[in-house]
């Protein structure tokens, strides 16, 4: 995976794995202790761990559908901004897979007043981070997450972010 | 992760053990609509006691075993559920639509 290499900031956390779903408890298992590290109540460990995981199952489920052996690449940095005159902590994580692009028209989360399986993945990401992007980068798809130790759902755009 | 099977009076009880995750949750779902629609059990509580962590594809597991027992007419019900667990029913807004219990007497009550 060429174009993720070429990411210049020194990151707090870089993981290369395969797209085997039984690595998914690895992934999990190193954010624990990152995330208490930098500073995140359990609840919100939960939810970027969560979200996370979320993520590189889509990216094994539907980018690589299914294949077993393809590269995924996790980063994470810590992020501070200021807000309403404090400072917060954060935490960015970058996910780069070399699946085919994604169409995010074809991305809704669907409905949750349907009672049906499936579909969840993509509504519990967004539910869980200040900030989702996705962009195309090269041959590479990278998805971008952001969350604040403070943040509350909604109240976090207008703040500037900077890695620290 | 672990599951296993155990009758109690007219439940069967699934104990499963460890994180239902993508790799894993096809085996819930098999063991679910086993006893829901082929031993037409009449009423299946999840024991979660024991599981830390459930992703969507877990979620999406337990919503086909939720669907068998309606269309069954049995019950299916869950207890001893993690924050985490819980969390995730929350946030897919499933939470009220299972019977949740805190403990096995209670899950298994007539």
């Amino acid at each position: 995976m060429k174009k993720s290499s070429k990411l210049t900031r020194a990151f707090l956390l870089k993981l290369e794995l395969r797209s085997h779903p039984t690595l998914l408890c690895v992934i999990r298992g190193a954010l624990g202790p990152l995330m208490e590290m930098l500073g995140f109540s359990a609840e919100h460990s939960r939810e970027i761990i969560r979200a996370v995981d979320e993520a590189v199952s889509n990216i094994m489920r539907h980018s690589y559908q299914g294949r077993l052996d393809q590269p995924i690449e996790v980063y994470c940095n810590r992020l501070q901004r200021r807000a309403n005159g404090e400072t917060e902590q954060g935490v960015e994580i970058l996910l780069f897979d070399c699946g085919p692009a994604v169409d995010t028209t074809k991305l809704p989360a669907r409905p949750l007043d349907e009672i049906r399986p499936g579909g969840l993945g993509l509504h519990i990401i967004r539910g869980s981070m200040d900030t989702v992007q996705y962009k195309r980068a090269g041959r590479l798809n990278r998805l971008r997450l952001v969350k604040y130790a403070r943040s509350s759902k909604g109240g976090c755009g207008s703040a500037a972010e900077k890695p620290s | 992760m672990n599951i296993s099977s155990r009758r109690v009076d007219k439940a069967t009880i699934l104990d499963v053990s460890g994180n239902i995750d993508m790799s894993n949750s096809p085996e819930v779902r098999k063991a679910l609509l086993r006893e829901i629609r082929d031993k037409a059990v009449t009423r299946v509580a999840l024991n979660l006691t024991a599981v830390e962590y459930i992703d969507s594809s877990g979620v999406a597991s337990l919503v086909e075993g939720l669907k068998a027992s309606r269309e069954s007419g049995s019950r299916f019900v869950l207890f001893g559920l993690s924050d985490s667990a819980r969390e995730v029913l929350k946030i897919s807004r499933l939470l009220k639509l299972f019977e949740i219990y805190d403990d096995e007497t209670q899950a298994i009550a007539p």
